[in-house]
């Protein structure tokens, strides 16, 4: 060991051995874990773009009811109230995403995890909902319910 | 048959020196006293992981991990495979205990404070252990693919939103995308299949190896008795021998429940139906999820879930630790602060999950 240190050029080169070795390491390293890293992330699959669907037929709707309509792949909640007004709302509770529905006897739109209210202009009311959920446009076509979504 | 044993065992010995193996096992000795009981329950914890590893390989042959076979499959194991409605209510029930065993056997590590120097390292594979019970409780739960396991990992997983900064990307790590799907269901099927049972028996094995190395923990009222009025029991054949016939009133607990009360499935996940009324998390879950009712939307700026998740998460730290900070009774002396927050967070959890069920 003396011998080593007591040449500056040896000590030198040990260093530098030991930055290659470092740096090889650290090389390796990454050159696994990044791709493992990549590999987790799930890819984003490409959509459909769904800007408008149908809910189906305004005479199958009674006043006063409530359905969950499929919107490409997230579920819409649309409502005819008791005074025939349609509303169509993300069925997406803000809270923690669970699916909503629609209470005949409150009038309201509940969440069954956590008890949220909404009322049917989605203005979380009651519970721990933090936002109002989404709004949809909803027309009547030839007697069809068509839903879309607001530009 | 015995000298056929006896040469096995001398072949053996001679090449891997078994003796002192046997001597090593050996000269472990188990403190009798009043609390002498609570010592059956980590071993109890230990039956309940055999189990599961030997039921959920048997479901492992029937079971499909993907959303459009998983109900169905765990369907056919119900009625069609020759008692796979038993080894499917036992996985489902040795679940359940699994965790209430593992619950007891915290607690009670907790007020004998046998955590204290020099156990803090098996406290902290412990704790972790039990954060995994509750890691396989909530990515099992998933599997059979029904309504109920469907929203409870859509809530489970979007609590994790509310961490900070790694909330978001964990969230769709864990989901396998931004939705609760198929995705969701073949990652938590590895995590529950491959990955926690590999880390468990990591964290077991030198759970176990460091309770071997170090002996049982003797309660601190003990320490102060001279020597020749402690009781001691050796571990084997003694300890073990009462462990086993306890193993075998386990099983036979388990086998009646799952034979009265047989694990039902529900009905197929449905991605776009509402959530049930009265829908609910397992019991183990159900103490966060009561608490968390009772956070208001909105606390100063943040959203009450994240304060309330942060909360849990630093209790849970705080828990984990206590070998770290408790310093009172890694030097022998009485903690009763300790011992009021023990007894606050088992009346909390007994209180809330009450309230819970009943809600």
């Amino acid at each position: 060991m003396e011998n080593v240190q007591g040449k500056p050029g040896l000590k030198n080169r040990r260093d530098f051995l030991k930055y290659l070795l470092g740096f090889g390491v650290l090389g390796f390293a990454s050159a696994v874990i990044y791709p493992v890293l990549s590999y987790l992330k799930p890819p984003k699959q490409s959509e459909v773009e769904v800007t408008s669907v149908s809910a189906g037929k305004l005479s199958d709707f009674p006043k006063d009811s409530g359905k969950i309509v499929r919107f490409g792949n997230k579920p819409v909640i649309v409502v005819r109230s008791a005074d025939g007004n349609l509303h169509a709302l993300s069925a997406v509770c803000t809270h923690l995403e669970c699916t909503v529905q629609f209470k005949k006897e409150l009038g309201l739109i509940w969440c069954a995890c956590h008890n949220g209210k909404y009322d049917l202009n989605g203005r979380n009311i009651s519970g721990p909902p933090p936002r109002p959920l989404a709004p949809f446009n909803v027309v009547v076509k030839a007697g069809e319910i068509i839903i879309s979504k607001i530009a | 048959m015995k000298n056929y044993l006896k040469n096995l065992y001398g072949w053996l010995n001679e090449r891997f020196q078994l003796e002192d193996l046997v001597k090593f096992m050996g000269k472990k000795y188990v403190p009798v006293h009043r609390h002498s009981v609570w010592y059956y329950f980590g071993g109890v914890s230990l039956f309940f992981f055999i189990i599961q590893v030997t039921t959920g390989i048997l479901l492992l042959f029937y079971y499909k991990g993907s959303a459009d076979l998983a109900f169905e499959s765990v369907q056919f194991i119900m009625s069609k495979v020759e008692f796979g409605w038993l080894v499917r209510s036992i996985h489902a029930w040795a679940a359940n205990l699994f965790i209430l065993s593992a619950f007891i056997h915290m607690f009670s590590v907790y007020f004998e404070k046998a955590y204290r120097k020099p156990r803090e390292l098996t406290w902290i594979t412990g704790m972790l252990m039990f954060f995994m019970c509750l890691g396989f409780g909530f990515s099992g739960y998933l599997l059979p693919w029904n309504t109920l396991s469907f929203f409870a990992t859509k809530v489970g997983t979007d609590i994790v939103n509310a961490v900070p900064v790694i909330g978001a990307p964990l969230k769709v790590f864990i989901r396998g995308g931004d939705d609760v799907t198929g995705a969701t269901l073949s990652r938590l099927f590895g995590f529950h299949v491959a990955l926690f049972p590999g880390i468990f028996t990591i964290l077991l094995a030198i759970h176990l190896i460091l309770i071997q190395r170090q002996g049982i923990s003797e309660p601190m009222h003990l320490s102060e008795k001279p020597a020749s009025e402690k009781k001691t029991m050796p571990f084997f054949p003694n300890f073990m021998l009462r462990d086993l016939l306890l193993w075998l009133i386990v099983l036979n607990v388990l086998a009646v429940l799952a034979v009265f009360f047989p694990a039902d499935l529900g009905h197929k996940a449905d991605l776009f139906a509402s959530a049930p009324a009265g829908i609910k998390p397992e019991w183990y879950f159900l103490f966060m999820f009561q608490s968390l009712k009772y956070f208001p939307s909105h606390i100063l700026f943040a959203e009450g879930e994240m304060v309330g998740i942060l909360l849990f998460g630093a209790a849970g730290l705080l828990w984990l630790l206590i070998p770290f900070w408790d310093r009172k009774s890694a030097r022998g002396e009485r903690n009763r602060f300790v011992n009021y927050l023990g007894l606050f967070a088992v009346l909390f959890i007994i209180i809330l999950t009450i309230l819970g069920w009943r809600s």
